[in-house]
């Protein structure tokens, strides 16, 4: 299940607002124009929040739900704010039999997020990836582009606390 | 038209150019299975239950989507076939909550009826993770319990391209994958119009309404209370289906006799008051003609009609009629006219309808539907539930005898159940406002032209020297194709009957379920909508007008349509509503 709550607030400006309508303006009448018109939308709010699809939806005449069932498809689109400092952690094999699972439960645990979402004063972000090509390091997780390695669940206050 | 000739288990079939291997193996007597097909409505090849072999081709093809070429040869039962039919049988099952002892669709579920067929042994096999789901009770006529969702999507199709509505789809994808709607907000949410197609369409019991049956039965059993019921027109059409008659069997009189042997205290008939319906919206239409009242005015029979107005169409719910729909005028005229009449306290009566739809059940708790200070309809039951009533309670439906209406409020015309099927209304409003505004006798009380279950019909009369042209769409995707052509100037019209279903009340979301293949091969709509036609011409009163318990009413009661105390009883308003 996605998740429900929507925990930063949404702050589109008139600016963006005008971006899409113009987006859409251009693509609405182009079969299959849905998928593009989603990736502007992103590129222009970095996310897709129920307001953002609701204008796409109300200017394209394309059901919400049809909207929504296309941006929890595929994993491209995100419904929720990344943070500023984005966690990932990876959940490929490797890291998992490492016990990169126990990670991702302390982050959820610490940060009061699930994987998607982001803290409501838009910090931090949780998302689990697949590989990160340093299997070697097992379990890994990323902020940003900063990688930490070889990690257990103690070390993760510390290493969120370099982020305060 | 083009032939082409293959073989299918080694025996030559010869199917129109275009046919699926489906089609063609149905001339040929063999019914290969289906579970997502719906055809014209869901052809999506997605469940794999109908593959069989082709020659040549690399693997098994899905029979419902694969059209037939010249020389092919084709397989149905080979051991890969009906392996792999159950593999993806045993591969559904998996993720199924198997409660079939506690499942309404038990008896007549699809799924069901495939592991039957294609032999099923053992049911812990399929044990093992599950897609979590919670069951959806947000909205007012129906759950949706996704644990026994099998992802058909025919739900889907039905509610996007029949209904043109679209507030369930598939979200997330693999394990994962629901149906729902969009940011998981529940269906009471979204602008579901409760038209119940949804429910009609599902193969297993995903999708069921509210039920109601045991409130009624504490009801009846109630000394202090006096419960009455009415029955829709459509009812009657496809109550017989339930237990064993063929689909367009007329089981009015066995259906009497049943509710009364279920203990209700008045069998009553939706008749009566769409009789009255005829009534105040005739004098409606030609009071809005004659003083430049806004035009086309449109039907508000249809709770799911009316609601999707509100959501997609709010600047025309001016174009409403301001009548309440049948099923409320009842329970009005039931609690005022009839309580007075009998001396009972409107507080000490139950009002239930059956309907052959789901819409009813909000309908009943929409506001302005209390003229008496109290609900005008207290429960709502669909077709389904009456059978599953009858049959809880051991009344043996086959044998009863045919047994007429209670009076007053049972006694109904020709023109009223025609109700039940699309342009039904349109024609039983012609009949009286004709006579009406002509003062003359009509020769022919039949208007064919809007008759049939085309999506959308039109016709022209000419009424008293003046040209009334009037227009039927039934089917929200229809009615929303004719509603743009008339906003957009591209047609005229004086008078439009709007039904929420496609075919109309027969065809409704409350109706019993018919299985996919049966669907796919049989005019359901048509042979139901017959035996309310077949009323029709038996019933020696066909005009609302000349309804005697009608007259009395407004001779002792109500005065004449469009009267005060009509108004305050029988009239309703509308709201506008957001699209989620």
């Amino acid at each position: 299940m996605a998740c429900k709550k929507q925990t930063v607030p949404f702050s589109g400006t008139k600016e963006q607002e005008e971006a899409l309508k113009k987006v859409i303006a251009e693509l609405k009448d182009t079969p299959g124009a849905l998928m593009p018109i989603m990736q502007k939308a992103q590129e222009i709010y970095g996310y897709l929040p129920i307001e953002v699809q609701t204008m796409i939806s109300d200017e394209t005449g394309t059901p919400l739900e049809k909207i929504y069932g296309v941006a929890t498809f595929y994993s491209q689109f995100a419904l929720q704010p990344k943070g500023k400092y984005k966690i990932s952690v990876c959940l490929g094999t490797a890291c998992y039999v490492k016990g990169s699972g126990n990670i991702f439960s302390k982050l959820e645990e610490i940060l009061g997020i699930t994987n998607g979402e982001c803290t409501p004063d838009g910090k931090f972000s949780l998302d689990s990836c697949r590989c990160v090509g340093a299997c070697g390091l097992a379990p890994v997780m990323m902020i940003n582009d900063e990688v930490y390695g070889r990690l257990v669940p103690d070390d993760i206050p510390g290493i969120l606390a370099k982020y305060k | 038209m083009e032939n082409v000739t293959i073989k299918i288990n080694g025996m030559e079939v010869t199917a129109p150019k275009g046919s699926t291997i489906l089609e063609a193996a149905r001339l040929a007597h063999i019914e290969i299975p289906t579970l997502c097909f719906l055809k014209e409505i869901n052809e999506i090849g997605a469940c794999r239950i109908c593959v069989v072999e082709v020659k040549g081709a690399r693997s098994l093809v899905a029979s419902c989507v694969y059209p037939i070429n010249e020389g092919m040869e084709v397989w149905t039962n080979t051991p890969r076939v009906l392996e792999s039919r159950k593999k993806t049988l045993q591969l559904l099952l998996s993720n199924h909550d198997r409660k079939c002892l506690s499942c309404v669709r038990s008896g007549n579920c699809e799924l069901q009826q495939l592991a039957k067929e294609l032999g099923v042994e053992d049911e812990s096999y399929y044990d093992g993770e599950r897609t979590p789901s919670e069951i959806d009770d947000s909205a007012a006529h129906m759950f949706r319990d996704n644990s026994k969702c099998i992802l058909c999507r025919r739900c889907v199709a039905v509610c996007e391209q029949v209904q043109g509505i679209g507030v369930i789809g598939a979200n997330q994808r693999g394990f994962a994958t629901n149906i729902g709607s969009a940011f998981e907000m529940g269906l009471g949410e979204t602008s579901c119009v409760s038209c119940g197609q949804c429910i009609a369409v599902c193969p297993t019991g995903a999708l069921y309404e509210k039920s109601c049956i045991d409130d009624v039965l504490a009801a009846i059993h109630d000394p202090k209370k006096h419960v009455i019921v009415q029955t829709a027109p459509a009812v009657r059409a496809g109550l017989g289906e339930e237990f064993g008659y063929p689909i367009g069997t007329d089981v009015q009189g066995k259906m009497a006799a049943a509710l009364r042997r279920i203990g209700f205290d008045k069998v009553f008939d939706t008749n009566f008051s769409a009789d009255l319906t005829i009534m105040e919206e005739a004098h409606e239409f030609i009071e809005r003609v004659q003083n430049g009242g806004v035009l086309p005015m449109i039907t508000s029979c249809s709770p799911g009609w009316v609601k999707y107005c509100e959501h997609y169409f709010p600047e025309m719910t001016r174009n409403l009629s301001s009548c309440k729909s049948p099923q409320q005028m009842f329970g009005a005229i039931a609690k005022s006219y009839y309580a007075e009449k009998m001396g009972i306290d409107p507080k000490d009566i139950v009002s239930v309808s059956v309907m052959p739809c789901t819409a009813k059940k909000f309908e009943i708790g929409r506001p302005d539907e209390d003229a008496s200070g109290y609900p005008d309809v207290d429960y709502s039951m669909t077709t389904r539930e009456l059978a599953r009533m009858i049959k809880k309670l051991g009344i043996r439906f086959c044998d009863l005898p045919d047994e007429e209406f209670d009076a007053p409020l049972g006694i109904g015309t020709g023109a009223a159940v025609i109700f039940g099927a699309t342009g039904g209304v349109m024609e039983a409003a012609l009949r009286t406002a004709v006579e009406t505004l002509t003062g003359e006798e009509l020769p022919s009380v039949d208007f064919t032209q809007v008759r049939g279950t085309e999506g959308i019909k039109e016709a022209t009369y000419e009424v008293a020297g003046m040209e009334v042209k009037v227009a039927v769409a039934s089917g929200l995707a229809n009615a929303r194709k004719l509603l743009n052509m008339v906003k957009n100037g591209e047609a005229q019209y004086h008078f439009i009957e709007i039904m929420g279903c496609p075919g109309g009340c027969v065809n409704g979301g409350g109706q019993p379920q018919q299985p996919g293949f049966v669907r796919n091969t049989t005019d359901i709509r048509a042979l139901r909508a017959s035996v309310l036609y077949q009323l029709d011409e038996n019933n020696p009163i066909r005009k609302s007008h000349e309804n005697p318990a009608i007259k009395e009413l407004y001779a002792t009661y109500l005065g004449k349509p469009g009267s005060e105390k009509a108004h305050h009883l029988l009239h309703t308003t509308y709201v506008k509503r957001s699209i989620n």
